[in-house]
């Protein structure tokens, strides 16, 4: 009797047991969730900048959810589905085949150009609405996909920005600079950047005396700059990613080249908080044109405070771009009020968001590319990133011709 | 098209690059004399040396060079337990069954590099990896300086253990007459646990001078076993005198070829005096004709 009674109240609790353990799942199902997709190259050569671009992604996931969710979807919360691409565009195309079987609604990424364009493609084939947070290749936005978005501006804006800045630049000096030397990467990014410059720079006045091409990595960059030495240019032009970037100028520091101006398109070191503070020495003077924050917008002032709190964090263009993209994506669902992917494409492609911490203006998407999007120009000065044009958003006068 | 102010610096730089090279294709080179063969693994046992390297330096702080005395001791006794428990033991006496089983460690090795450590690149800063040493007109970084002279150094102590010690006879003894030495009353099958100690030895050094100018992930050895393959055909199959030379030479050939053809083409000489040495002088520089 005793051994039946003690069954019964094994069964009563376990079931009392399953049950509860089962409620949660229950109740999770009710207030829907919206799967969001965050593919970044956390690991491979390009692991530093993918690591800040999922932070970022991260933080703006977890702020909208902080704030109450999507509204319009009483108040669903977002959930990441985080990728890793290896840093291999094939990878990143994977993750996005992945991601589609686990039902997301949306994809954040790729941060390198050559691996957004793989994702882009593998998520247009299933309709998947693909925010781009910095993949500077204008391919991205030219091939006609209607499911992709960049919220930041191409490479054809930027150089565009840049060889009219320099000009303006060179201008206000009293035209110092007549020479140019062009240094970049292998990959879809730096040959772009630098055959554009390579092709419009004459036009604009500037012999450009060599073009050359490394590797990633490369552990060793005394050759090429031997060859910058030899060449001895005006001004050098390095399209790379960050740990070529950073060794590239200590290489130059080291043997003694002293350009009147280290000038860059998106240089992956540049406009880089970490790079100043690990090697001022070699950053101070630095000029570059690249994605950065409106310095007269306190949010993002804000924002850049929560990030240097951070152990080994640095507030970069990869951080606030992926945490505008999240909120650009949330903005389009919140007004879909759908997590159906074609809804959201809709929402996107209408999108006139303009509660972001970029220097864009009101968002607006013609093919993809929001059009307001620019890049500014900014120098490092006495250990700061400073900005120095456009006028409208700068912070500091430009230091041309570098005579540190 | 340069001037000397540049070709200069670009020869130093690269026969600083050509000693590490020499020493990595000693090793091979070392192997091969004996064992006669090609061992496929020499490329996934620096990488792992290299890791080695560098895990020291991030979790204990070692300096690199103070490495040096942990890694040469370690990389020699896992070249002398692979090859008297593993390679030598598998091969069944065959040297063809050698090469496929060096072949099957490297690609144990290296998924296991990939497992363990993923496919990140891997790089420490030490306090000199930025000091630079002028020399004439060139400024030289220290670690290539040092490169440098730690693999001659190196380069000598194994020339001078296979000239002046009973080791170093046996070892030369087995190299040249397998059955004459066992008959002698040579242990072969540690002598040549001993060849592949010393080989390995040398990539333990290698590493060591290697890291505080390089990087390292799980593909990194390729690079250096295919040229240093190269050396060791250019040098003369077995040939100590052969691999020094031949490994300064390329080290020189794939900087100046760096400067002229720009660094993703820098290496194409490397592979034109391959196939060069294989057409005009298939014994090598300091090779025996066969």
């Amino acid at each position: 009797m005793d051994g039946n009674k003690n069954r019964r109240q094994f069964l009563i609790n376990t079931t009392a047991l399953a049950a509860s353990a089962a409620l949660p799942l229950g109740v999770r199902a009710q207030t829907s969730t919206v799967k969001v997709g965050v593919i970044h190259p956390v690991t491979g050569f390009l692991a530093y900048s993918g690591n800040l671009s999922r932070l970022g992604a991260q933080m703006a996931i977890d702020d909208l959810n902080k704030a109450g969710g999507i509204k319009s979807l009483g108040g669903a919360k977002l959930e990441a589905v985080l990728g890793d691409a290896q840093s291999k565009p094939e990878v990143g195309a994977a993750e996005v085949e992945k991601m589609n079987e686990s039902g997301v609604s949306a994809i954040v990424g790729a941060y390198a150009s050559a691996i957004c364009l793989a994702t882009t493609q593998a998520a247009a084939r299933h309709g998947i609405p693909h925010v781009v947070d910095v993949g500077v290749a204008d391919q991205i936005v030219e091939r006609g996909l209607k499911n992709t978005f960049r919220f930041a501006p191409g490479y054809k804006v930027c150089a565009d920005t840049a060889m009219n800045d320099l000009v303006l630049l060179n201008n206000l000096a009293g035209k110092p600079a007549k020479t140019v030397f062009i240094v970049h990467e292998e990959s879809l990014f730096g040959t772009g950047t630098a055959n554009l410059l390579a092709q419009q720079l004459p036009q604009l006045g500037f012999e450009v005396k060599e073009v050359v091409k490394h590797a990633n990595p490369t552990r060793d960059f005394n050759n090429i700059v031997l060859r910058v030495k030899a060449a001895n240019p005006d001004i050098v032009i390095p399209a790379n990613y960050y740990n070529e970037y950073a060794l590239f100028v200590r290489t130059m520091k080291q043997q003694n080249v002293r350009p009147k101006a280290i000038y860059s398109v998106l240089g992956g070191a540049a406009s880089s908080y970490k790079f100043v503070k690990e090697f001022s020495d070699a950053a101070n003077g630095v000029i570059d044109v690249n994605h950065w924050f409106n310095p007269k917008d306190k949010r993002a002032w804000a924002l850049k405070k929560r990030v240097d709190a951070m152990k080994d964090q640095f507030f970069t263009y990869e951080v606030y771009l992926n945490y505008s993209a999240v909120h650009l994506l949330a903005d389009a669902i919140e007004r879909a009020k759908s997590t159906k992917r074609e809804d959201i494409i809709n929402a996107l492609a209408s999108s006139t968001w303009d509660k972001h911490i970029m220097p864009y203006g009101p968002t607006k998407f013609v093919n993809g590319q929001n059009e307001g999007a620019r890049p500014l120009m900014m120098q490092v000065l006495k250990n700061d990133i400073k900005v120095v044009l456009p006028n409208t958003y700068a912070e500091s006068e430009p230091a041309f011709p570098w005579k540190g | 098209m340069f001037e000397l102010s540049i070709l200069w610096p670009a020869f130093l730089n690269g026969l600083t690059t050509g000693a590490v090279y020499a020493l990595i294709a000693l090793g091979l080179t070392l192997i091969y004399g004996v064992l006669h063969i090609i061992n496929f693994a020499h490329g996934a046992a620096l990488m792992m040396a290299l890791y080695g390297v560098y895990y020291l330096q991030k979790s204990l702080g070692l300096d690199p060079y103070v490495s040096l005395l942990v890694m040469v001791p370690a990389m020699f006794a896992a070249g002398y337990l692979a090859y008297r428990y593993v390679i030598g033991v598998a091969s069944h006496g065959r040297d063809e069954n050698i090469l496929l089983v060096t072949l099957g460690v490297a690609i144990v090795l290296e998924n296991l590099a990939l497992f363990l450590f993923k496919s990140d690149t891997r790089t420490i800063d030490t306090a000199y990896t930025f000091t630079t040493i002028p020399i004439g007109t060139a400024m030289i970084a220290l670690p290539k300086i040092v490169a440098f002279f730690g693999a001659a150094a190196a380069a000598a102590i194994l020339l001078l253990i296979m000239r002046a010690t009973d080791l170093g006879r046996a070892i030369r003894a087995c190299a040249r007459e397998r059955q004459g030495a066992r008959l002698v009353g040579i242990d072969v099958e540690h002598v040549f646990a001993m060849s592949f100690g010393i080989g390995l030895g040398c990539l333990g050094a290698a590493a060591c001078f290697l890291l505080p100018a390089y990087y390292v992930n799980p593909g990194v050895g390729n690079g250096f076993v295919l040229i240093a393959f190269t050396i060791v055909v250019l040098g003369g199959m077995g040939s100590f005198a052969g691999a020094l030379v031949g490994g300064l030479l390329i080290g020189v050939v794939e900087s100046l070829g760096g400067l002229w053809l720009g660094e993703s083409l820098g290496q194409i000489g490397i592979f034109l005096i391959f196939i060069a040495v294989l057409l005009f002088r298939p014994q090598g520089l300091f090779g025996a004709r066969a």
